[in-house]
């Protein structure tokens, strides 16, 4: 929070407070537009098919029904592909968090030769687009034998230059002076990374934290390109296919939306546990 | 180099240091090597090769074709040619449209909600950033149904007395329906009979399928958001006696933005639109999960023809052909928006005081700027840096599947 500054303590006026009035009935009435359509989606996963195509806008459903729910978890490989975005993402996550503030330390802190190109290496592979790479993932992914399996999944996510970019900036950003004490005092440099900065680092570390779990459960291109069997479908693969009509006749709305709303559920909850991190960068930021 | 990480590093350091800098940064040079350089290098000998998908690339029975792979979609007047220039017609568009709202939508949020007096400043935030966060696929399938003939989209419309399209499934371009309200039913024999990469002018003119706007309207939802916090991290950052004096000097609040707060977000901005144009012209996840190029090809992008093409019709050497076109294209338009947005010596003057450096944390290069002093995070780049960083890799990690 920014501290309020001067000159705005005075009682608002009428033509103020009219002001003010008619800034919040447009945030009110836009925060409505963001948020429906989930509302919209959370409804519709519990109503009948019948009912979602003939009341397309209701928030409550005519019959309640978790017809769709059952469905999904009984007759469906939605556990499977559930099951292996977990796995992934937890993999993918804990992958980046060390390995990314490893590397960011080094750029950061260490001096050693190649340290400049490596950098701007970095940059550089930041600024490929990820498009370019479906076709060759595959053919390097197929080409060392790992299509088709977890590793193919995971390993080759398990860093990202963005992340490492975003550690370096925080390394660079905490004062030196607490590393040459410890220094001082005996510890080798793998201890002064693990002991005394990364305890440091918790606000950088969360947003890793946040992004690569985002990211890999979110994931789709990476995991069309690197697997074809069924048993290694995640939800994002598996809810694309869905959506294209894979289980049966009809529209089949409640579930898709079901199906979509349950894979959000994960990523919501992360957004909630570390809103104010996202939110406000700057107070997260600052070590108290 | 005989020297272990577990010792001390009195005075001469270099030794252990280069050591574990090595060894601290071996993973990411591996990994990032390996899924990166490796296959951008390997795609680059496809892309100039007849490999059909069968056995290794770098088998002896691969030939090298030269351009072959490339002529056939720039000049080749066949179907590839055609594909290739809907979809590049298709993207424009989409490019022309959403960078331009998503960008005006996002300040506009961010200064509603970077208000001071604000009550409930952060659940509007937590409103307006909640898209961002869901995966593409999800709100693709939601998109899906909300935009159908008979859904909640049309519903609405139907209570204003508007008939709405069949959004999904409509091929027709909106330019092309707004004159036909007019009667133009068709181009002038000039625009019709001239094409340029298999598609005719009249066609190149005609906008973006209706169905196509639905999905430049899911990505102005989803990424203003994203966008909203960047901008909101670039106002906080603004030293408030700019405005303040300007206040004095009996400015009003339109006068203000458009004069005061808006050059100083200049670098803001600056990254909100690369990191945008990037972002819009690699759509893949909506088209394969919502309407894989349909109705009539009018949502073909690149990025998904150059998919179809190597992993459906095994042209694998067109496929990656393609890649490396969009790459071309994505590069001469950041390279564009560089030149017309480049900073002014004036405005950087004005700017010295605000410490904001240019370009600050943008993936296309950002200046290392040295360690900076700990009280960086306090008053100057450490929020926007963060914030940048967030929304940085979540545009690309959205386009990238987060192994760059």
């Amino acid at each position: 929070m920014t501290p309020r500054r001067a000159g705005r303590t005075s009682r608002p006026s009428r033509g103020l407070l009219a002001g003010r009035s008619f800034l919040y009935a447009l945030l009110v009435v836009l925060a409505i537009v963001y948020i429906f359509p989930f509302l919209i989606q959370v409804a519709t996963s519990f109503k009948t098919e019948a009912d979602a195509a003939s009341d397309p806008l209701s928030l409550i459903p005519a019959t309640f029904s978790t017809a769709a729910f059952e469905r999904l978890f009984l007759h469906s490989d939605f556990p499977i592909w559930f099951k292996n975005s977990a796995i992934v993402t937890v993999f993918v996550t804990a992958g980046r968090v060390f390995f990314n503030s490893l590397a960011g330390y080094a750029l950061a802190r260490l001096n050693f030769r190649g340290r400049n190109v490596m950098f701007a290496g970095l940059i550089a592979v930041m600024s490929v687009p990820g498009v370019v790479l479906l076709i060759p993932k595959f053919l390097v992914i197929n080409q060392i034998g790992i299509y088709d399996t977890y590793a193919g999944m995971i390993i080759p996510l398990l860093t990202d230059a963005a992340g490492i970019f975003i550690m370096k900036n925080f390394f660079e950003s905490i004062p030196a002076s607490v590393e040459e004490q410890a220094r001082i005092d005996g510890a080798g440099t793998f201890r002064v990374f693990w002991s005394v900065v990364l305890p440091m680092a918790r606000p950088a570390l969360i947003t890793i934290v946040i992004l690569s779990f985002q990211g890999s459960w979110n994931e789709l291109s990476h995991f069309i390109v690197s697997t074809q069997s069924p048993d290694l479908v995640t939800l994002t693969k598996g809810v694309a296919s869905l959506a294209s009509g894979q289980l049966s006749q009809g529209t089949q709305y409640p579930i898709k939306l079901a199906a979509a709303a349950i894979m959000t559920v994960p990523v919501a909850v992360m957004f909630f546990i570390f809103q104010r991190q996202i939110m406000n960068a700057s107070d997260g930021a600052v070590k108290e | 180099m005989t020297t272990t990480t577990r010792r001390p590093s009195r005075s001469g350091l270099r030794g252990g240091e280069a050591l574990s800098g090595y060894l601290f940064t071996a993973p990411m040079v591996i990994l990032l090597g390996l899924f990166l350089v490796v296959p951008v290098l390997m795609a680059l000998w496809v892309s100039f090769s007849d490999w059909t998908g069968r056995g290794s690339p770098l088998s002896g029975n691969v030939n090298f074709v030269g351009l072959k792979n490339y002529s056939a979609l720039l000049t080749g007047g066949g179907l590839a040619e055609q594909d290739f220039g809907t979809a590049l017609k298709n993207n424009a568009w989409y490019v022309v449209l959403v960078v331009p709202l998503q960008t005006a939508l996002a300040l506009f949020l961010a200064v509603l909600v970077n208000r001071q007096i604000l009550k409930g400043r952060g659940f509007f935030r937590t409103a307006f950033y909640f898209p961002s966060v869901t995966s593409s696929v999800a709100i693709t399938v939601l998109w899906l149904f909300l935009f159908n003939s008979t859904g909640a989209v049309n519903k609405l419309l139907s209570y204003l007395g508007v008939k709405g399209p069949n959004w999904f499934n409509d091929p027709d371009g909106i330019i092309h329906n707004f004159l036909g309200l007019f009667g133009v039913k068709s181009g002038p024999s000039a625009l019709t009979n001239s094409t340029a990469l298999g598609v005719s002018w009249w066609d190149w003119l005609g906008g973006p399928s209706v169905a196509m706007f639905a999905f430049v309207l899911l990505a102005v939802f989803t990424t203003s958001g994203t966008f909203m916090l960047l901008f909101i991290a670039g106002l906080q950052n603004l030293g408030g006696d700019v405005t303040e004096a300007a206040m004095m000097d009996g400015a009003n609040g339109w006068q203000r933005f458009w004069q005061v707060t808006l050059p100083q977000l200049r670098p803001t901005l600056f990254t909100v639109l690369t990191l945008g144009l990037i972002g819009c012209w690699q759509v893949f996840d909506q088209i394969y999960t919502g309407t894989k190029g349909a109705p009539g090809k009018t949502t073909l992008t690149p990025a998904f023809l150059s998919y179809q093409s190597a992993f459906n019709n095994q042209e694998w050497g067109q496929g990656a052909a393609i890649a490396f076109l969009l790459f071309i294209i994505i590069v001469l338009f950041t390279l564009l928006q560089r030149w017309i947005l480049a900073e002014r010596k004036v405005s950087k003057r004005r700017m010295r005081g605000y410490e904001v450096p240019p370009k600050d944390g943008d993936p296309d290069g950002p200046k290392d700027d040295g360690p900076e002093g700990p009280d960086d995070w306090k008053d100057g780049n450490g929020p926007l840096k963060v914030a940048t960083g967030i929304a940085a890799s979540q545009i690309i990690s959205k386009n990238q599947g987060g192994s760059i």
